[in-house]
């Protein structure tokens, strides 16, 4: 899976999660900006491991969501 | 139930730590909670149970067995079943069984063992003082926390139908510490005895636990959510119900919530929301709910009965 497609996906799992348009969630934009916490983070962990079949450790520390998107490319 | 008069609000806790109303109820749910000023928790609880007993119209020497559960006794011993048996006045047994915020549930289940061997009435409590067993300073805990009591009369009949208990020991995601003593031999560790979580864990594991508890207990009894009336949870964040319900697929409104004015209590939780549901006719004989709670141990646990 390429890594625009994982974008894709994850944008998807964000924006419903924090009532967003995915249109708005770039390789670039960060956490913070969205408003996501350490609790959001888990949440959409969680929701990974369902769409992508494998756990991601999330505590490290995510800045981007590019960064969340080389964490899943890396399992891949 | 019992909950003390003293109401703090979040910009009463924003006083104390860097926090704000905006973020707690964003992030926890939670507009106010009731703190003990002068209540202690066997007070807490003795009021709980005087209620429930009255309600039920059964007198104290009725009863076969008093269950307590709390993780913010005023003494390790005796327990505070032992001190709501004393303030009642009754002579039957009583004791505490111990697994922190889904306590309720296991002391239902262990009321159900009695009942198996021929008792006839059984007082259930839970009854929390969080706020002297939080940390005043961690704004991660303090907000979410809240003091009160439940309690319950159990009668003997066949309206408890089925039950799911799981538990995965550790220390690791929950833990709250003893009292470190003063042994002039200890060379250990000396933590301070106040509630300590694993924010993330705490969520994942939660959430996992709600939504397949109840989709389980559903599926086993070929029941579907339309046959509930009310899904009751533990009352410990607004988001871990929240997420539990998409993921579960069990939509908000078959969850009854009071988080927003109690706070987390702990044991209390569960019987405080069905002492209110009861008591504004939200139930009815007859109607089918599910009880959902979550804690320190890990102990996760759901029932399904009849009301």
């Amino acid at each position: 899976m390429t890594n625009e497609m994982i974008l894709e996906k994850l944008a998807a799992i964000i924006a419903e999660k924090i009532d967003s348009d995915p249109a708005d969630i770039k390789a670039e934009t960060t956490f913070e900006e969205l408003g996501v916490d350490s609790l959001d983070i888990t949440d959409i962990a969680m929701s990974i491991e369902d769409e992508f079949g494998f756990e991601v450790e999330v505590d490290q520390k995510l800045v981007t969501v590019g960064d969340l998107v080389a964490l899943v490319a890396a399992h891949e | 139930m019992y909950v003390p008069e003293k109401v703090v609000t979040n910009d009463d806790l924003a006083q104390l730590v860097d926090t704000n109303d905006e973020w707690i109820q964003k992030r926890v749910g939670i507009k106010e909670r009731r703190i003990a000023v002068t209540e202690t928790t066997a007070d807490m609880g003795y009021e709980a149970a005087k209620a429930a007993l009255d309600n039920a119209g059964i007198s104290p020497d009725e009863l076969d067995l008093i269950l307590g559960a709390t993780v913010s006794g005023d003494d390790i011993s005796p327990s505070l079943a032992c001190m709501v048996q004393n303030k009642l006045g009754a002579t039957c047994l009583a004791y505490d069984v111990n697994a922190a915020c889904s306590a309720f549930l296991f002391l239902l289940e262990t009321a159900a063992g009695y009942f198996a061997r021929g008792a006839k009435n059984v007082l259930v409590v839970g009854a929390e003082r969080m706020s002297r067993i939080v940390d005043w300073s961690d704004r991660g805990t303090c907000v979410i926390f809240g003091d009160g009591a439940g309690a319950c009369v159990l009668s003997a009949g066949d309206n408890y139908h089925d039950s799911i208990f799981t538990v995965r020991g550790g220390d690791d995601v929950i833990k709250i510490p003893a009292a470190p003593g003063k042994s002039p031999f200890w060379q250990g560790e000396t933590p301070e005895p106040f509630v300590r979580m694993n924010g993330q864990e705490t969520f994942k594991y939660a959430v996992t636990a709600i939504a397949n508890d109840v989709n389980a207990l559903l599926e086993r009894n070929n029941l579907t959510l339309d046959d509930i009336r009310w899904i009751v949870p533990h009352q410990a964040n607004y988001r871990i119900i929240e997420s539990a319900s998409k993921r579960g697929g069990i939509p908000m409104e078959k969850f009854y919530l009071n988080i927003d004015r109690f706070g987390n209590t702990s044991s209390a939780s569960v019987p405080i929301a069905l002492d209110e549901l009861n008591r504004a006719g939200k139930l009815d004989r007859g109607d089918k709910i599910i009880l959902t709670a979550f804690g320190g141990g890990l102990a996760n646990a759901a029932c399904l009965l009849t009301w």
